[in-house]
């Protein structure tokens, strides 16, 4: 036996345990940018689809699409488009974790003396930096097509944080998924599930134009208090603040998120720990 | 560690899922440095076997120690001191291979630069070093077990898990894989190894679990298992396929054991008790009959014949239980 197998103390500390955690996770991180760098056509790929849509829709549809209350659509559309980026993300965060579980990589490193929490720590991070960067390509692509925020740039950062933070909700609900069904062929469902998300919200069109009790799911959707805060924050056109989503646009980006995370975190957690399957 | 030389100890280990029982009170004591082949179809209880003892599964009852340390207790101090190299290979198919295993190094907590030496190391040990920066995805089979090898014995472990190693590869990365083992075992690792294929464990293992329905039915080494079918067996390959019925018949009253019909191979086989005597009465019954034959061949059972007649007595005699409990 040489001196590099020697087996590394069993931390016992909390202390250690944490930085072994931090460690652990950091590792994982840098496994997915090693991923980029392996990667890079799916990557940019990746960062051109969303663009594509903003295309679409303003410019192909956008002629058709009355603002409610005036104002430029492309203008409206972008805070849209942000919150669909972020959204769709869960595809990616599904595709890395099921890939994972269904070739027994998870099932190595749960066998390794590694934090357990690591994994799934490791991956919303590398997630998180993926988010920033597809976030900070769509604002050039945003800024290109005529979108500007008015409001200031406190304002405008604390709307990019509503954003990102809708992101970690979404990346825990694709960890939990994937854990559950560890199959990467259901990422195909996801594709098509975003959708239905997407449009039944009021990223696209006002809820106003939709059949009442369409308008109402959409008022509901997540996807649309996070839309609807960032169009306040960025002083972009939304609809009148007749509403209550209107009302309390910024509370509720702020707590949808922030209650998806707490049922989905725990749950990613417990399912990658769980040993009684 | 704990004054054992004992490297795995199971004592009754259950497992139930819902109302089947995957592991039923099964006992496995492997001594440290041997290789043990837990042999089994498929279900009978292996994989979940070797998840518990990998701290990878709770189980519902029993005790098991891996490398001296309570696999329920002390689970972390057990994951440092296994590898495990499951059914698939579990390594990143979009990093290289030194990148899995430098990764896999920090993992276990190795400092950065002595990771990157170990991941050098065994990617030399393993024949990897040209393939080292090539990403895994574009490694054949047998290589990318090998990678998976090589991941499983980053830390040097004490107790080597090997899940049905060479499922699903060609000969050609089969043998690749049982060449390392073999390098393994000499250096003294302790190795559980699982497969379904009798050649393998007969290769590899120095004691044998026969596993049926999550229980032992049988073990010992592959001579004293061959040796509990009954001793030595004939073989008879006749010339023309017309004649099996007439040679079966013979070989049945010059033989005591039942005889065994391949008509693909126009084949006829039993075991036999007196080797000398029963070859001669055969050739002598055969020319009387005018049945020609090509080959007869006198030889120990096959572990496939132990296998099936292990398991299948086994079956039958829980169908007898099943019958007295009516």
């Amino acid at each position: 036996m040489t001196a590099t197998t020697t087996i590394p103390p069993v931390p016992g500390q909390p202390a250690d345990r944490l930085r072994w955690a931090v460690v652990d996770s950091w590792t994982i991180t840098r496994r997915e940018l090693a991923h980029w760098i392996r990667q890079p056509v799916q990557i940019v790929l990746g960062l051109l689809f969303p663009i594509m849509v903003v295309l679409m829709f303003g410019y192909l549809f956008g002629g058709g699409m009355a603002v409610p209350g005036g104002g430029d659509y492309r203008e409206f559309l972008m805070p849209g488009m942000y919150a669909m980026t972020m959204l769709f993300g869960i595809e990616a965060s599904y595709a890395a974790v099921a890939t994972d579980a269904s070739r027994g990589i998870t099932d190595r490193f749960r066998a390794m003396p590694m934090a357990g929490s690591a994994v799934v720590v490791g991956r919303s991070v590398a997630d998180l930096l993926h988010a920033a960067l597809g976030l900070a390509v769509m604002v050039g692509c945003g800024l290109a097509v005529g979108w500007r925020w008015h409001g200031g740039l406190t304002a405008a950062l604390a709307g990019f944080g509503l954003l990102l933070l809708l992101r970690f909700a979404v990346l825990w609900i694709g960890i939990y998924l994937a854990l559950l069904l560890r199959n990467p062929e259901a990422l195909v469902a996801l594709q098509i599930l975003v959708w239905p998300v997407l449009f039944l919200s009021n990223a696209l069109v006002s809820p106003e134009t939709m059949p009442g009790w369409l308008g109402v799911l959409a008022e509901l959707n997540p996807l649309s208090a996070t839309v609807s805060a960032t169009r306040d924050l960025f002083d972009n056109p939304g609809w009148g603040g007749g509403s209550w989503l209107g009302r309390y646009a910024v509370p509720l980006a702020l707590g949808w998120p922030i209650l998806l995370t707490a049922i989905f975190l725990p749950l990613s957690v417990r399912l990658y720990r769980r040993l009684d399957r | 560690m704990h004054g054992t030389d004992l490297a795995i100890r199971a004592e009754g280990l259950r497992k139930r899922y819902g109302d089947r029982h995957a592991l039923d009170r099964l006992d496995l004591n492997v001594p440290t440095g041997t290789v043990h082949g837990l042999l089994g179809p498929n279900g009978a209880g292996k994989t979940t076997a070797v998840r518990i003892l990998t701290t990878l599964l709770r189980f519902d009852a029993g005790r098991a120690e891996v490398a001296g340390y309570d696999v329920a207790r002390q689970p972390e101090q057990v994951r440092y001191r296994i590898g495990l190299v499951g059914q698939y290979a579990a390594v990143d198919e979009i990093l290289s291979g030194r990148q899995n295993l430098a990764m896999f190094g920090r993992l276990y907590h190795l400092p950065g630069r002595v990771a990157d030496r170990r991941a050098d190391e065994l990617l030399h040990r393993f024949g990897l070093a040209d393939s080292a920066d090539k990403p895994v995805g574009r490694y054949s089979g047998g290589m990318r077990r090998r990678l998976d090898l090589a991941a499983g014995l980053i830390l040097a472990p004490a107790v080597l898990f090997l899940d049905e190693p060479t499922t699903g590869l060609d000969p050609r990365g089969r043998n690749e894989v049982w060449a390392a083992v073999r390098a393994l075992v000499g250096a003294g690792t302790t190795v559980l190894l699982t497969t379904q294929y009798l050649d393998e464990a007969d290769q590899l293992a120095d004691r044998i679990s026969v596993v049926d329905a999550g229980r032992i039915v049988a073990d010992g080494t592959p001579d004293a298992l061959k040796s509990r079918l009954g001793g030595d067996r004939i073989d008879v390959v006749l010339h023309r396929v017309d004649d099996l019925p007439e040679a079966a018949t013979l070989l049945g009253r010059i033989t005591d054991g039942p005889v065994v019909r391949d008509d693909d191979n126009r084949r006829v086989s039993a075991p036999v008790a007196d080797r000398i005597g029963t070859l001669t009465a055969l050739v002598r019954g055969l020319d009387e009959r005018g049945v020609a034959a090509e080959n007869i061949v006198l030889r120990r059972p096959t572990l496939d014949e132990v296998f099936l007649h292990l398991t299948d007595a086994d079956r039958e005699s829980d169908e007898r239980d099943r019958e007295v409990a009516r």
